[in-house]
């Protein structure tokens, strides 16, 4: 069965707190803040839902834009929002509980907002040793 | 007010048979279908290299040159997608789990297939083992 | 004013198999704020879809949790099925309800015994494990991995299931059935289990809902949503009676994840029953491009996959935002005024899963 497409809205960063307002006194939850790296700017994603049905407001931002914390609407966002700031490096402004970065400890800084290349994977390491004898299968 | 309501249960367990098994004195429980090791057929495999592209883990190298195949068993998390994808269908699923070793390392294979070529007199004897 | 003095809780901590830190500020005994802290095992599998082919992912996506493992994968596939409008098959649907509804089992039964364990019932946790073996037993003669089922494939699923053993597994249900109504007794019934449990973390309906509580935990507040309603799969054709419980205490969420266990089981009848005949997956080519937030339902509450292709083999984002996460802030919210005694016993009953959490 196909669901229905989702329709997301895009809004400027300064009616973003208007808006998730609307969304708290219409009665919705906050199902995820979700940040996605595109080219060199971030869209971030607010969803919410009521009685199943599903809303996202998506605001584009570049990494020194400070955005406004939704914690004042949903006590709970501020796991999302120190996760973004953490992983991204998005500025938070206004949290309740700020973290300072320390949600999630990497050793690289804000690696989500860094091409692949730079996070090395370790590649399997050539055969050095000689071809030893097939084992039997 | 219930109380004591385990103590069903619990005297069943006494005068029941133990619902664990004596491992390793008796051999672990598996199924025609588990997914224990992946295993390679060397005369088969045509180093197309499928598999090495389809593994998530990044645990199988293929060389063509020095035709060796080998796999991280540290690497691999057994999750078939090789065996799935090899086209040479030279993988294969044991059901038997890798056995416990001290030392990290890699398993490597040699491929011995030889394709077959149209005189295949002098080519066949120098590649086979 | 009395002293407030810190305590620290976890990372490891006897009821804890997974690591999460709690700082609890404490007055006396009682407890007046929880900072939570994560990050210990956090595994950037986020960060690799840029590095893995989208179908490859999959196996990826699965190895989220190590419990609700299927459903992770199955939302990951369907997900990137929205996005590339593949039609799954009618069987492959139905089979994936089928291993849904039996890791839900075996998700509940381990969470059962494990709350056993936290509240000092040793006997009763190793019943409900005794219990979850059957499960197991069942997902890996189907599948081929007890935990990791990795049947799920995008486009339908990677094993089929003959009719003989669908009828021997429905057969088995009965008595899976019996087993755990005398396990789910114990947990709803025996006075001392009740005098631990009941009262204990409070959490109301309010709280839960806006703090974004998910799955059992809101269900047990009274909050009624249950992504399986949205008729994602073929879930849409099958009956169920969504359990919720009003008092929102540790004994409320026990009482919504024991009753779920035979809404589970019952599903997994109805499924064995409707199942077509039929092909199980269709062949995929190309590569997604778009977006989707894919919304199921986990043991632990609501999952969302959010993935973004760009029409390469490489997906552009992939975000997984599991139960636990959100589950935190209310579990903040009910630690602040509990007693230090009752902590472990509050912590385990949102069932965290940390692993999980820390994609
Ligand atoms: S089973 Fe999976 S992880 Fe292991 S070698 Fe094959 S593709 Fe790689
Ligand atoms: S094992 Fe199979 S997939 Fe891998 S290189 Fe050989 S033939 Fe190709």
């Amino acid at each position: 069965m196909m669901l229905p497409p989702q329709s997301i809205t895009p809004i400027e960063v300064g009616r973003l707190v208007g808006n998730v307002e609307r969304f708290r006194n219409e009665g919705y939850r906050l199902v995820q803040i979700g940040c996605t790296k595109v080219a060199d700017h971030y869209e971030i994603n607010y969803c919410f839902d009521k009685d199943y049905m599903f809303e996202v407001l998506r605001i584009t931002v570049t990494a020194d834009t400070e955005v406004p914390s939704i914690t004042g609407m949903y006590w709970g966002a501020f796991i999302y929002e120190n996760e973004m700031h953490d992983l991204f490096g998005i500025q938070v402004k206004g949290m309740n509980i700020d973290f300072k970065g320390t949600l999630i400890k990497t050793r690289v800084k804000f690696p989500f907002s860094q091409a692949a290349e730079k996070v090395a994977t370790p590649k399997p390491a050539p055969a050095k040793a000689e071809p030893k004898k097939e084992e039997a299968p | 007010m219930v109380f004591f309501e385990m103590t069903k249960t619990a005297l069943k367990s006494v005068l029941s048979k133990p619902a664990t098994i004596l491992y390793p004195f008796e051999p672990a429980k598996k199924t025609d279908l588990s997914r224990g090791h992946v295993v390679f057929d060397g005369s088969k495999c045509i180093s197309c290299g499928i598999c090495m592209k389809k593994c998530p883990a990044q645990a199988i190298l293929v060389t063509k040159e020095a035709k060796t195949w080998q796999i991280d068993r540290f690497r691999c998390i057994v999750c078939n997608s090789c065996v799935d994808t090899c086209p040479a269908k030279c993988l294969s699923m044991d059901t038997q789990y890798t056995a416990p070793v001290s030392v990290k390392g890699v398993e490597v294979f040699t491929i011995t297939y030889v394709k077959p070529v149209k005189p295949p007199a002098d080519k066949a004897g120098a590649a086979g083992e | 004013m009395t002293k407030q003095i810190i305590v620290p809780f976890g990372p490891q901590h006897p009821v804890l198999p997974e690591p999460i830190h709690l700082d609890l500020v404490l007055e006396d005994e009682r407890v007046i704020d929880a900072v939570p802290s994560i990050g210990y095992i956090h595994r950037g599998f986020e960060k690799l879809v840029e590095k893995r082919e989208f179908t490859e992912y999959t196996y990826i996506a699965e190895r989220t949790c190590g419990i609700c493992s299927f459903i992770h994968g199955a939302t990951y596939c369907q997900a990137i099925e929205q996005i590339m409008n593949i039609e799954v098959p009618e069987r492959a649907q139905y089979l994936r309800v089928i291993w849904s509804e039996y890791s839900r089992l075996h998700s509940h039964l381990l969470w059962l015994g494990l709350f056993a364990d936290a509240f000092g019932f040793e006997n009763l946790f190793m019943g409900a494990w005794r219990i979850r073996e059957r499960v197991l037993d069942v997902l890996e003669q189907t599948t081929g991995g007890r935990v990791i089922q990795g049947s799920a494939k995008i486009g339908g699923v990677r094993r089929d299931i003959s009719g003989e053993k669908l009828d021997a597994m429905v057969k088995d249900l009965d008595i899976l059935d019996r087993e755990m109504k005398d396990l789910t007794t114990v947990f709803l019934e025996d006075e001392s289990v009740k005098h631990r449990l009941r009262n204990v973390g409070i959490l109301s309906r309010e709280d839960a809902y806006h703090l974004g509580a998910v799955g059992p935990t809101a269900r047990g507040s009274g909050a009624a949503f249950d992504l399986r309603m949205t008729g994602y799969g073929a879930y849409d054709r099958l009956n169920f009676q969504l359990v919720t419980d009003s008092c929102g205490d540790c004994y409320s969420r026990c009482l919504v994840r024991a009753k779920e266990l035979f809404t589970s089981t019952d599903l997994i009848r109805q499924a064995a029953k409707k199942i077509p005949d039929g092909p199980i997956d269709v062949k995929v080519t190309g590569a997604p491009n778009g977006e989707f937030f894919m919304r199921a339902e986990q043991p632990r509450g609501e999952l969302v996959h959010y993935v973004k292709g760009n029409g390469t083999k490489f997906l552009a984002r992939s975000r997984i935002r599991t139960p636990t996460l959100t589950n935190i802030p209310p579990l903040v919210k009910i630690l602040q005024g509990c007693e230090l005694a009752d902590v472990p016993v509050i912590v385990l009953s949102i069932d965290p899963c940390i692993s999980c959490t820390e994609r």
